[in-house]
């Protein structure tokens, strides 16, 4: 068996293995059946809680011979259920432990030991199962490699309390996928654990309760389920409501929240029903706050945050919950400086815990700022909030920097913030740090942010450009994921907004013509609307049009027409109409057009488009066109006139739209002059 | 006929005992008087001295159970008499450990603690603004009627905003008593607020705290004192604010304020359910406080406390007279009993008989086992007496048990559990018994009829065809007091000229009532009466088998016996004597006193179970007198009175008693009886 195939470990730690250990796994081999049994006994009383005899007997091979020893049939009841005791104990040890038994192939037979008829053996099993698969070394997977297994777990749930902890404790480690709610959920596991969550025995309760936790998380078929079950008459979510009630356990008030709240995110139930305003959101602050551990903080913060992610009108409840802003400024104290002095124990806890705290309260901060103005602004306010969302931003761990980045991003909404506090503390410095060499996840949200830094009011636009952003922003448009490219390509648009014609020469020439017909193609279509809107922009005020149009006419033209002549969305062709018509409001860049038949007559048939939008883009055109003061107007106002679009403007001046109509007589006017 | 009326206008003049009038009573001449309350005015009877006064207690009592109004007269008790009802129950289940009559619970606010700019209506639970709201000059504030007891614990009340006026500028909180209502509750010392235009917090001081959101139209505002921590916090349409105000001063009211013209808010302290969940609030700190008893530490006297609680049950068990259970335990636990094994039984038996109602043979019983104790102890006899008398119309005592029962066996039928109660089982064979008496009826109600025969229509009864066949009952009793009388008169007209002038009180109510009986004997309206004739059509129209059960419910005076009746009407006035001896030697005795009237209230009523003072005849009333007799006999023995597991748990209760006195918030959720289970 594979344990024992491990000669060179097996040899340096055999020295080491005391005489009594290999006794142990002697007395094993006995023929005597008794005396085995004698012997595993010994055994287990041997190893409880000595981690060191544990790893001798797994050296010397107890595994193989126990698990022989309890698939054997001629094995007397005593003896397979002490066998599997033994082995629930090894177990118990170091996660090498577990991983020597999954090698030893202990799962099937342990699940294999569940067909038994008798309890007391499967009880042991069940134990043993349940004491690997909650390791995170173990493969999840090994529970659904055999689809009879499911099904018989869930049969054994009616036998006894034991069984029932036990299953439900190992479904809730073993539902990590999407695949796997399905697995459990096509085998009823809600019609199954349901009852479980009123057992006179509370660890069955938690278990249950932890079970639907999992199942219930950003599944809708499950959550919708959940609904609408009725536990001894009552519906499930009165039963999490009780569950969450405050002389209810932590662990269980804070996993009925969790289950609540997954079913209100599944729109199982509706954000505003008192089971979630009155009490999963006022449980889930409680959580957060300092008489609680600090790992059910971190869950309560990051669990409230998911609540609350979508919803402005929770997010306002949140917001002034139990002083909810200034609780989780607490987070960030840790470790505080008096642990540091008193206590080492306490400082390494805090010390492992510190990076969770702060990045689930970054995380809270996000959902908490995500809408609302004055939430923003109380955020800000709390004391060293942007030096801390500063400093997250460079810290060693990416979920700290990313949950940073998400709340500094959250906050960055807000025009108020943008022009005072990100300004004040040069938030742009540690972004743009980030923006190099970031991992996805982490680049997406910082350069979404970046986006409203760059926006034409934000203070820090300039320090940016000057820090040589383009290149990287030009970098992101060429990149696999949509969300990247399509946050490149907004922060250009933003940054072309009232731009200097340095920087939209410099957007032009590092994107590069290529990459922007590139991007005019693109299979995103809010890539596609953000690079017609970025040519909109570049191609604004008269100097900038004709340049622009000097050097790259010829292949923005073409892009327009390509686009104009494709199947695409109003939307699209409204802007490329505005390019147009920014085009044609240049001096020079108007013979593009005019010279362009096939392009006027596509002009002339988006006048009549059953579009407004279309029609009032496409007149603005050619409104243009025809404008009196500059050279040259006379002949374009003749060509057009010969071309028929007098009449077009005509019948649009009797329009019913008021915009449309007024637009298309002021064209008018242009011939009257 | 003609003689018996006479008989009853005269005899009276005589009469100046109690127990005369308890005879008629029994004959249903004053509970005319008592079941008609409107024909007698309550002055008539306010003078009549002793005799009246109890009379007119009973009817009081009556007629505030009638009203059903408790002791708390009310505005309109129509219209709030539910809600008034509903906000008891929320209170009594919110604050269990609130002694009202000590601490009296804000119910409203206060109509004379108010500024002049307050207006207050519904009930005193709606306040308006009346002033000018030019400035703050123009700010009121109104205190509720009285400050929070500290034994709440947790206190919570709710305002609904009905209107923000034209301004809003409403504040809620908590002020002292005596703080300037001229102003905003939060803006002075000892007065802490939130209001309603900012959000604002104001801790004593007229410059707020950014603490909540704004409130106006709509919101409902709850403000929360704990008074474990002494901190405040406020909820907002059910949702908590979080902390606002700690280091809060003891005896705080709540107090809210109103500064424009236009501004309307209601208060809640319970006469709803609140929109905040304060019970689930609550349960968190009960769990927080039972954690902190049970991790209290003890320390390393681990030993010496199973030492101790051993002993504890040990001397408890010694104490009740579980005699077995006592020496099993001691067996088990190694202990020592101090009080030898007969003497444990002795006291056993006796307290067995206590519980059992069989009074006087426990009487007997102490004074045969230990000599000279109750003569030593007076008061403790007569106690016991005054409670045979009550056992007496129980039908328990065995005086009156052997009287009416024939068959001597069932005296033995009560075994010695103290929890038994016998009052059933004792009523049963009685009416059986009862009834084959009576030749000519065949039913268990029987016996209750004939003696209402003979004490109400007892006139008529004597030509009826269908009265008892041996002798007049009621003639014997006439013989019986007028005897009574003549020795009860010698003593008595000794006494005081006031005394005298009493009983001529009596007698004339008497002829009042006799007035009534005279003037209209074919058709008496009292109680009695007609309590016959709701069972008289019973009795002919219903089966045997609606009988037979109804005769299992019917309990009867003294058994339903006459000879024990009179047995009993004996023993009252040896009672009666033995109190006015009690009183020549020691004093008057208020309790003994009261004790006495109680118990012969109960022959004032037709059916003394079903009365106000229907309480004495349940059996666990027997339970303090068996332990006080109990505690008697053990003193005599120079053991502890009381056992050390009582003295423990009494220690505990008046601890927490005094902690809500010390204004300790958490005596309440540190409640004795919820360790009890």
């Amino acid at each position: 068996m594979a344990c024992l195939l491990e000669a060179p470990l097996r040899i340096s730690v055999l020295s080491e293995v005391t005489a009594t250990s290999r006794h142990y796994v002697d007395r094993l081999f006995d023929p005597d059946p008794q005396k085995v049994l004698q012997g595993v006994i010994d055994m287990k009383n041997a190893v409880i809680g000595n981690n060191k005899q544990k790893a001798n007997l797994i050296v010397l091979g107890a595994v193989p011979r126990l698990l022989y020893l309890l698939q054997q049939s001629s094995s007397g009841l005593d003896l397979r259920t002490e066998c599997a005791v033994v082995l629930g104990s090894l177990a118990m040890g170091t996660e090498n432990n577990i991983k020597s038994l999954v090698d030893c192939h202990i799962i099937p037979a342990l699940l294999q030991g569940l067909l038994s008829p008798e309890l007391i053996f499967i009880e042991a099993c069940l134990r043993c199962l349940r004491t690997v698969f909650i390791s995170p070394v173990t493969p999840v997977q090994l529970l659904y490699t055999d689809p009879t297994v499911i099904p018989h777990l869930m049969s054994l749930l009616s036998s006894s309390q034991k069984t029932q902890e036990y299953i439900t404790q190992i479904f809730s480690h073993c539902c990590k996928t999407s695949d796997h709610q399905t697995v459990l959920f096509n085998h009823s596991a809600v019609q199954h654990i349901a009852p479980l969550l009123i057992s006179p025995s509370y660890k069955v309760r938690m278990q249950a309760l932890k079970c639907f936790s999992v199942l219930a998380y950003e599944n809708t078929q499950v959550s919708m389920t959940l609904v609408n079950v009725l536990v001894d008459g009552e519906p499930l979510s009165q039963v999490f409501v009780r569950m969450m009630q405050r002389d209810q356990p932590v662990e269980m008030q804070l996993t009925a929240a969790k289950c609540l709240t997954f079913m209100c995110r599944a729109g199982a139930i509706q954000t505003e029903e008192s089971c979630i305003v009155l009490k999963t959101l006022p449980c889930l602050v409680r959580m957060c706050s300092k008489d609680h551990l600090l790992e059910e903080r971190v869950d309560g913060a990051e669990t409230l945050a998911y609540l609350i992610e979508p919803d402005v009108e929770l997010q306002r409840i949140a917001s002034t919950t139990d002083h909810l802003v200034a609780m989780l400024a607490d987070y960030f104290k840790y470790p505080s400086s008096v642990s540091a002095i008193t206590d080492i124990k306490r400082l390494d806890h805090d010390l492992k815990h510190a990076h969770e705290l702060r990045q689930a309260a970054f995380k809270l901060y996000a959902s908490l700022g995500s809408n609302d103005e004055d939430i923003r602004k109380k955020i800000t306010d709390t004391e060293n909030m942007m030096d801390r969302i500063v400093s997250g931003l460079s810290e060693s761990s990416i979920k700290v920097r990313l949950a940073a980045v998400r709340c500094l991003h959250s906050l960055s909404r807000s025009v108020q913030q943008l022009r005072t506090s990100f300004h004040d503390h040069a938030v742009w410095k540690p972004l743009m740090k980030l923006l190099q060499n970031a991992p996805d996840d982490v680049l997406i949200m910082a350069s979404s942010t970046l986006c409203n830094l760059l926006l034409e009011f934000s203070p820090s636009k300039e320090p940016i450009l000057e820090s040589g952003v383009i290149e990287l922003l030009c970098s992101l448009t060429q990149s696999d994921s949509p969300a990247l490219r399509i946050n490149g390509i907004w922060a250009l648009m933003n940054m072309a907004f009232q731009a200097d014609q340095k920087v939209k020469v410099e957007i032009v020439g590092c994107l590069g013509t290529e990459q922007l017909f590139r991007l005019l193609s693109d299979p995103d279509n809010s890539v596609l609307m953000k690079t017609l809107g970025l040519l909109r922009n570049l191609l604004s005020t008269r100097p900038h049009i004709d340049q622009i149009m000097s050097s790259h006419g010829k292949q923005i033209m073409q892009a327009v027409t390509l686009i104009l002549e494709a199947e695409q969305s109003i939307e699209v062709k409204e802007q490329t109409l505005c390019i147009l018509a920014n085009i044609a409001d240049g001096n020079t860049a108007k013979d593009l057009i005019m010279t362009n038949d096939d392009m006027l007559q596509k002009i002339k048939y988006y006048m009549s488009h059953s579009s407004v939008k279309l029609q009032l883009a496409a007149t603005f055109c050619i409104s243009n066109l025809i404008w009196n003061e500059e050279d040259g107007s006379q002949e374009r106002q003749d060509k057009l006139r010969e071309l028929g679009f007098v009449d077009v403007l005509h019948k649009l001046s009797q329009a019913s739209d008021p915009n449309l109509s007024d637009r298309a007589k002021t064209a008018m006017q242009q011939y009257l002059a | 006929k003609q003689k018996y009326i006479h008989r009853w206008t005269t005899l009276p003049r005589r009469l100046c005992s109690c127990l005369q009038y308890i005879l008629l009573l029994i004959r249903g001449c004053h509970t005319t008087a008592i079941f008609s309350p409107q024909s007698l005015s309550l002055s008539a009877y306010s003078s009549s001295g002793l005799t009246g006064f109890w009379i007119e207690e009973a009817i009081i009592k009556k007629k505030t159970e009638e009203l059903g109004a408790g002791s708390l007269p009310l505005v309109d008790p129509g219209v709030y008499n539910y809600q008034e009802q509903d906000l008891n129950e929320r209170l009594k289940r919110l604050y269990p450990a609130v002694n009202e009559e000590e601490t009296p619970l804000p119910r409203s606010w206060s109509p004379k603690d108010k500024y002049s700019y307050i207006g207050l209506s519904q009930n005193n639970l709606r306040v308006h603004y009346k002033g000018h709201g030019k400035n703050h000059k123009d700010a009121a504030s109104v205190r509720a009627t009285h400050p929070i007891p500290a034994a709440c614990g947790i206190y919570y009340f709710e305002v609904k905003i009905v209107s923000k006026g034209r301004d809003g500028y409403m504040g809620i909180g908590l002020s002292a008593q005596g703080v300037n209502m001229n102003r905003l509750p939060g803006w002075d010392k000892h007065s802490y607020g939130y209001h309603g235009d900012d959000g604002h917090s104001f801790c004593s001081s007229g410059t707020g705290h950014p603490y909540g959101p704004t409130f106006t139209t709509g919101d409902v505002i709850g403000c929360c004192v704990n008074l474990i921590n002494n901190t405040c916090f406020y909820t907002k349409n059910g949702i908590s604010l979080g902390v606002a105000f700690t280091d809060l001063p003891p005896n705080l009211y709540p107090t809210v304020g109103l500064q424009t013209p236009g501004e309307i808010v209601d208060a809640n302290f319970g006469q709803q359910p609140f929109v905040f969940d304060i019970e689930d609030y609550m349960s968190e700190w009960r769990a927080k406080i039972h954690g902190m008893i049970a991790r209290f530490p003890i320390g390393d006297r681990l030993g010496e406390w199973q030492a101790v609680l051993q002993n504890m049950v040990s001397s408890y068990l010694v104490h009740h007279g579980y005699c077995a259970t006592a020496t099993s335990f001691a067996r088990a636990t190694q202990t020592m009993i101090q009080e030898d094994q007969t003497s444990i039984k002795n006291r056993q038996r006796i307290q067995k008989l206590v519980l059992a109602g069989r009074v006087g043979e426990a009487i007997e019983a102490t004074q045969q086992l230990y000599p000279g104790l109750l003569e030593r102890n007076p008061n403790l006899l007569f106690v016991l007496k005054c409670r045979q008398f009550v056992e007496m119309v129980n039908g328990t005592d065995s005086e009156v048990r052997c009287l009416a029962i024939r068959s001597p066996k069932s005296q033995d039928s009560y075994p010695g559990s103290p929890n038994l109660s016998p009052r059933h089982g004792a009523s049963n064979p009685h009416l059986h018994t009862g009834g084959t008496e009576s030749p000519t009826c065949s039913n268990g109600v029987t016996p209750l009829k004939s003696k209402n025969r003979s004490s109400i229509k007892y006139p008529s009864a004597s030509s009826s065809a269908s009265s008892s066949t041996s002798s007049s009952p009621s003639s014997i009793n006439y013989s019986e007091s007028n005897s009574s009388d003549s020795t009860k008169s010698q003593p008595r007209s000794a006494n005081s000229t006031q005394e005298t002038s009493d009983s001529e009180m009596e007698i004339e109510a008497e002829h009042y009532s006799n007035g009534v009986v005279d003037g209209s004997s074919a058709r008496i309206m009292n109680g009695t009466y007609k309590h016959e004739e709701i069972l008289q059509p019973d009795d002919n129209s219903v089966g045997n088998g609606v009988l037979d059960e109804e005769c299992s419910n019917g309990r009867q005076l003294c058994g339903g016996n006459q000879a024990a009746t009179e047995r009993m009407i004996q023993f009252g006035r040896e009672l009666q004597a033995l109190n006015e001896q009690l009183c020549r030697e020691y004093g008057k005795n208020a309790a003994h006193k009261k004790m006495l009237q109680d118990a012969f209230s109960l022959l004032a009523y037709s059916d003394p179970w079903n009365c106000p003072v229907g309480q004495q005849l349940d059996p666990t009333q027997r339970e303090s007198l068996c332990s006080a007799l109990n505690s008697a006999i053990l003193e005599s023995q120079n053991l502890p009175k009381h056992p050390p597991l009582m003295l423990a748990l009494g220690q505990a209760t008046a601890c927490v008693q005094l902690m809500a006195r010390v204004r300790s918030g958490s005596c309440s959720f540190a409640r004795v009886d919820n360790f009890l289970h």
